[in-house]
């Protein structure tokens, strides 16, 4: 239930954020710098969750079948494979190194 | 029947609906994720239904499924869903929206509606381009997001699916496309850093914050692009090449990106670019 709450507070404040760009002034893009810091923190927040999903379990690091899973996926886009197909890649090739034995 | 004719051969609404189909196709790993990260079906659907931006929906779900507390997740999908706030202010210039349109043109105000109606020059061109794109994903990803969620809760063990492998490729995917140069790179691996180096000492779902912080200080403190990060995570018309080569490399070049560049021009005649406050 405590979930529930917190991720309605996160829609209403995704459509505020989409909503405020439609009613503040146009004066306000004259500061590159907002647009800038929006641009910065999506690639840090990307980075991060994709960090946090492939090492850490909880509080500690580990390496594991989830470290395969993102060197597939490297790979996967490097040669320009749609979304689906990367996500695919790196789920198909974690269950492998698990089913090999490595968790 | 005639309008749905003339409306097909628009352009912008072709390539609204390719992206449409490509972007809502990939709802099927949120909804698969989600519920195999502790959501369940009707938490998944209003994700996707009332949150309605992909990057911070995934957010949400990661940091719940690595054990953080319903408070940083979401505070991640909040942070993340800032760059929505600069689209729809460019969207806003453009397209002028006017009383109930508005608050509809709000909750489709993402990436991929963005960049399709930023990389028309036409203005009847982008306001097609916006609807067609922002209605079509709305639909498609949410029904698929149902499909993958239904289909996902039938799983059993989620890790001998791989799907924690899932993830991670779905944050790197969403990452790559924003990767150009080397400025983004260099902030990617300093978050990436920052991050590892906070995962012992604060509680699960906290380093993502850390590294949005060391992200937004990055931004403010720098002279970069000012688009930078800010790219769609499918790209509407290198998807649409696929299938109208001509046209797709056409505006690629002169679409999303360019349209960044105009748009400081234009600020520099009227104002004083880059001063800042």
């Amino acid at each position: 239930m405590n979930l529930w709450i917190w991720l309605l507070i996160a829609c209403a404040l995704a459509y505020a954020w989409k909503l405020v760009g439609y009613f503040v002034p146009a004066r306000f893009l004259e500061n590159p710098r907002m647009s800038r810091v929006a641009g910065t923190m999506t690639i840090g927040l990307l980075a991060s969750l994709t960090v946090v999903n492939a090492v850490a379990s909880g509080q500690t690091l580990a390496a594991d079948a989830r470290l395969g899973a993102l060197a597939a996926a490297a790979v996967a886009l490097a040669l320009r494979a749609p979304f689906l197909v990367v996500v695919v890649a790196g789920a198909g090739t974690a269950a492998l190194l698990r089913m090999l034995g490595w968790n | 029947m005639a309008v749905a004719v003339k409306l097909l051969a628009s352009p912008a609404v072709r390539v609204g609906l390719s992206i449409s189909v490509a972007t809502g196709l990939y709802g099927i790993s949120f909804g698969a994720l989600s519920v195999t990260s502790g959501l369940d079906f009707w938490q998944t659907m209003a994700l996707s239904l009332l949150l309605f931006s992909g990057g911070s929906q995934f957010a949400f779900i990661g940091v719940v499924g690595g054990g953080g507390s319903g408070i940083a997740a979401m505070s991640a999908a909040t942070l993340l869903g800032m760059r929505n706030g600069i689209y729809g202010m460019q969207l806003n210039a453009l397209l002028h929206p006017t009383g109930w349109r508005k608050y509809v043109a709000a909750q489709v105000t993402i990436d991929e509606s963005t960049a399709t109606s930023t990389g028309q020059t036409d203005p009847a061109e982008q306001l097609r381009g916006f609807w067609a794109a922002g209605i079509g994903i709305y639909v498609l990803w949410n029904l698929f997001t149902a499909v993958g969620a239904l289909a996902g809760s039938g799983l059993g063990d989620p890790k001998q699916w791989g799907l924690d492998g899932a993830a991670v490729a779905a944050f790197l995917a969403l990452l790559w496309p924003r990767l150009k140069g080397r400025e983004p790179i260099a902030i990617a691996v300093v978050c990436a850093v920052a991050t590892v180096a906070a995962v012992p000492f604060v509680p699960a779902g906290v380093p993502i914050l850390v590294a949005a912080v060391v992200a937004a200080v990055m931004g403010w403190f720098s002279h970069g692009r000012s688009d930078e990060g800010l790219e769609p995570d499918v790209d509407p018309y290198r998807e649409h090449q696929h299938q109208h080569q001509h046209r797709g490399a056409d505006h690629h070049q002169g679409g999303h990106r360019q349209h960044g560049a105009d748009d400081g021009h234009q600020r520099g005649e009227g104002g004083t670019p880059g001063a800042g406050t």
